[in-house]
C-alpha cells in the first residue's frame, strides 16, 4: 500500500474513510439565503407572529380610526401615513431588539453559530431583515394609507407628499429598527433592551424636566425628540440634522459598537 | 477524523480544558467521557468553532471548522437539545436548519422519520417536548445535512433505554459507512453500549483513552468470598496484590485461575469469580476521576 496517510490508526476492517474531508465541493452559504432564515425565524414563532400582527392591524386600525372620526380635510395621504407612523415608530424597535435577543434567551445562537461559524454575516443577515421588515411596514401603512386617502375626500389628499418628504418617514422607521437592533446587541436580552428602549426617552424628558437649565440642550441628547421632525412637513435645518446626528452616535453607533463586539466575541452557551 | 492537538483553554483563573490531544477516527465510534464540569463540552464547543482555544488546535477532517463551507453538510453537531427555540414546532427547527444549508424540504420529513418524531409530534411546539424527544430532534439537526462526521453532546440524556438502544444502531450504522461519531457522556454505562473507542478526560486533562476492548482488558479478575477478609489475607500469602471492590468483593490483576488455586488451597468458599469486565471499567472510571469527582471514592486501586 502506498497510499499517502497521516494516520497511524491501526488498519480498519475494509479500509476506513479518508481522514481528510474533501470540501472542494461543497459552495459556502450565501448571504441572501442567511437573509431569508432571518426572515423566516421572525414569523415563525407565536411572539414574532403576533408582534407582525399587531403592527399591521394596529396601523391599519389607527388610520381607519382618523378617516372615520377625524376631520374631512385630515383625511391625507400624508396625514394618515403620519398617525400609523406612531405605532409603527413604537414597535419596530422592539422587532430589532428580538430579532437578535431571542437567540440568545432561547439560546439557538449554538444551533445558528454552527451551522454559519462566521458571526458577523448571521448579524449583516439580521439587520439587512430587520430594515426589509421596516420597508414592510412602511408599504403596510402606506397602502391603506392610499386607499382611505381616495376615499376620504379631503381636498387634496396628496397634500405635502413628496420624495424628500417620504425619504424622511422611512429615515425615521430606519432608525428606530436600528436603534432596537443596537440595543438588542448590545444588552442579549430581549426583556432589558425593550425596557431600556422605552426607559431611557422618558429618563431624557425627566432629566430635562427637573433640570430646566438643561431643557435646551437635551435635544442633542434625545433622539425620539429630535427625530420626530423626521415626520413633520416643514423644511429640515442644519440643527435638526446635527441633534438627530448626536442622537444616533449616542443611542445607535455607541450601543451597535458594544453590540457587535459582544456578538462576535461572546461565548455562547 | 477529528483531531485535537494539545488544545488549552482556560476561563480566568480555571483551567477548562489542558493540553488536550486525541483523535476520533473515521469509521469509530469515539465516547468522550468524563464526570460533569470535566472538560467535554468546552472541548465540543472548540470543535465547533464556538470557543477558541488558548493554545493547541482542533481539525475536522484537516480543517478548523470556520473553514469549511457550509459545515452543516459535512459535520453534524448537536451540543444542547435544550438549545431549541420554545415557540419553534420540531418540524420548523429542522426547516430553517435544512433552508440555512440550502437543502430541499423533503429533507425534513426524511430526518423526522429517521429519529422516529410522528407527524403529529412534529407539529407540536418545542416547549410541549421532553428531553428525550428533544435529543432526537437534535439528532435530526445534525443529520440532516447528510455529514461524515458527527459530533454530539450528551445526546443519550434523557433518552429511555431503548431511545439508547435505538441510537446506539444509529450510530453504529453511520460509523459502518465511515463516518466518524464523538459522543460525550458523564455516564461510564452508556459510553460502553455505544462506543468503539474512548476517551477519559478529568479535570481538563486525558486521563485514558483507547479502544474500548483494550481497556476494558486492563481491568483483571474480580473474587467475591464468603469470607472477604480471609480471602483478602489467603491472596496475599499467595503473594497476589488485590484491592477492595464493590460490595465485599477484591479486585486484582492476578488471572482467575491463580485466585481460584489459591482460595482452593486455602478451603475459602468463593461466591464470585470472574473477569472484573465493567465493574473493572467502571472502578478505572472513578479512580481516573476520582479527584475531580464531587463524591469520593473510598477504596484505592491498584496503579492503572
Amino acid at each position: 500500500m502506498t497510499a499517502i496517510s497521516t494516520s497511524n490508526a491501526s488498519p480498519a476492517l475494509g479500509g476506513a474513510a479518508p481522514d481528510v474531508l474533501d470540501v472542494s465541493g461543497t459552495r459556502p452559504i450565501p448571504l441572501t439565503r442567511l437573509i431569508r432564515v432571518e426572515m423566516r425565524k421572525m414569523r415563525d414563532t407565536r411572539a414574532g407572529t403576533w408582534l407582525l400582527a399587531i403592527i399591521g392591524v394596529v396601523a391599519v386600525a389607527v388610520m381607519v380610526g382618523v378617516s372615520v372620526f377625524g376631520d374631512k380635510d385630515d383625511r391625507t395621504f400624508f396625514n394618515l401615513l403620519g398617525v400609523a407612523s406612531v405605532p409603527l415608530s413604537f414597535m419596530l424597535p422592539v422587532l430589532g431588539i428580538l430579532l437578535i435577543c431571542s437567540e440568545w434567551g432561547q439560546r439557538t445562537a449554538l444551533v445558528t453559530f454552527t451551522l454559519t461559524p462566521h458571526r458577523g454575516r448571521v448579524l449583516a443577515a439580521k439587520v439587512v431583515a430587520a430594515l426589509l421588515f421596516a420597508l414592510g411596514a412602511i408599504a403596510v401603512a402606506a397602502i391603506p394609507a392610499a386607499v382611505l386617502a381616495l376615499v376620504g375626500g379631503a381636498g387634496d389628499p396628496w397634500a405635502d407628499v413628496s420624495v424628500g418628504i417620504l425619504g424622511r418617514v422611512l429615515l425615521a422607521f430606519v432608525l428606530g429598527v436600528a436603534w432596537g437592533l443596537a440595543f438588542g446587541a448590545a444588552l442579549l436580552n430581549s426583556a432589558l433592551a425593550i425596557v431600556a428602549y422605552f426607559l431611557v426617552p422618558t429618563l431624557i424628558s425627566i432629566v430635562g424636566g427637573i433640570w430646566s437649565s438643561l431643557s435646551d440642550k437635551i435635544i442633542w441628547f434625545d433622539l425620539n425628540q429630535s427625530s420626530s421632525t423626521l415626520y413633520g412637513t416643514d423644511a429640515m435645518t442644519g440643527s435638526d440634522w446635527a441633534h438627530i446626528g448626536t442622537g444616533v452616535l449616542l443611542w445607535i453607533v455607541l450601543p451597535g459598537a458594544i453590540g457587535t463586539w459582544r456578538v462576535l466575541r461572546s461565548e455562547v452557551k | 477524523m477529528i483531531s485535537f492537538e494539545n488544545v488549552s483553554k482556560r476561563y480566568g483563573g480555571f483551567t477548562a480544558v489542558d493540553d488536550v490531544s486525541f483523535v476520533a477516527r473515521s469509521g469509530r465510534v469515539t465516547g468522550f467521557l468524563g464526570p460533569n464540569g470535566a472538560g467535554k463540552s468546552t472541548s465540543m464547543r472548540i470543535m465547533a468553532g464556538l470557543t477558541l482555544p488558548d493554545r493547541g488546535v482542533a481539525t475536522i477532517g484537516g480543517h478548523r471548522y470556520a473553514d469549511i463551507p457550509n459545515p452543516g453538510r459535512h459535520v453534524g453537531i448537536l451540543l444542547d437539545a435544550s438549545a431549541q427555540h420554545a415557540g419553534r414546532t420540531g418540524r420548523e427547527v429542522l426547516t430553517i436548519t435544512a433552508m440555512t444549508m440550502g437543502l430541499p424540504e423533503s429533507h425534513v420529513d426524511e430526518m423526522l422519520e429517521t429519529v422516529g418524531l410522528t407527524p403529529a409530534e412534529a407539529k407540536r411546539r418545542v416547549k410541549n417536548y421532553s428531553l428525550g424527544m428533544r435529543q432526537r430532534l437534535g439528532i435530526a439537526n445534525a443529520l440532516i445535512g447528510k455529514p461524515s462526521v458527527l459530533i454530539l453532546d450528551e445526546p443519550a440524556n434523557g433518552l429511555d433505554p431503548a431511545g439508547i438502544h435505538w441510537m446506539r444502531g444509529l450510530l453504529r450504522d453511520f460509523a459502518a459507512e465511515g463516518g466518524t461519531v464523538l459522543l460525550s457522556s458523564h455516564l461510564l454505562h452508556e459510553v460502553e453500549m455505544i462506543a468503539d473507542d474512548m476517551v477519559l478526560i478529568g479535570r481538563g486533562k486525558i486521563v485514558a483513552q483507547g479502544a474500548k476492548h483494550e481497556l476494558l482488558r486492563t481491568a483483571g479478575t474480580f473474587a467475591r468470598a464468603e469470607d472477604p477478609a480471609l480471602l483478602a489475607k489467603v491472596l496475599a500469602d499467595a503473594g497476589i496484590s488485590a484491592a477492595p471492590s464493590g460490595d465485599g468483593g477484591l479486585r486484582t490483576e492476578a488471572e482467575p485461575v491463580a485466585i481460584g488455586r489459591a482460595a482452593a488451597a486455602a478451603g475459602v468458599v468463593l461466591v464470585e469469580l470472574r473477569p472484573a469486565e465493567g465493574a473493572g471499567l467502571e472502578e478505572m472510571f472513578l479512580q481516573l476521576t476520582a479527584s475531580d469527582a464531587r463524591e469520593t471514592v473510598t477504596h484505592e486501586g491498584a496503579a492503572a
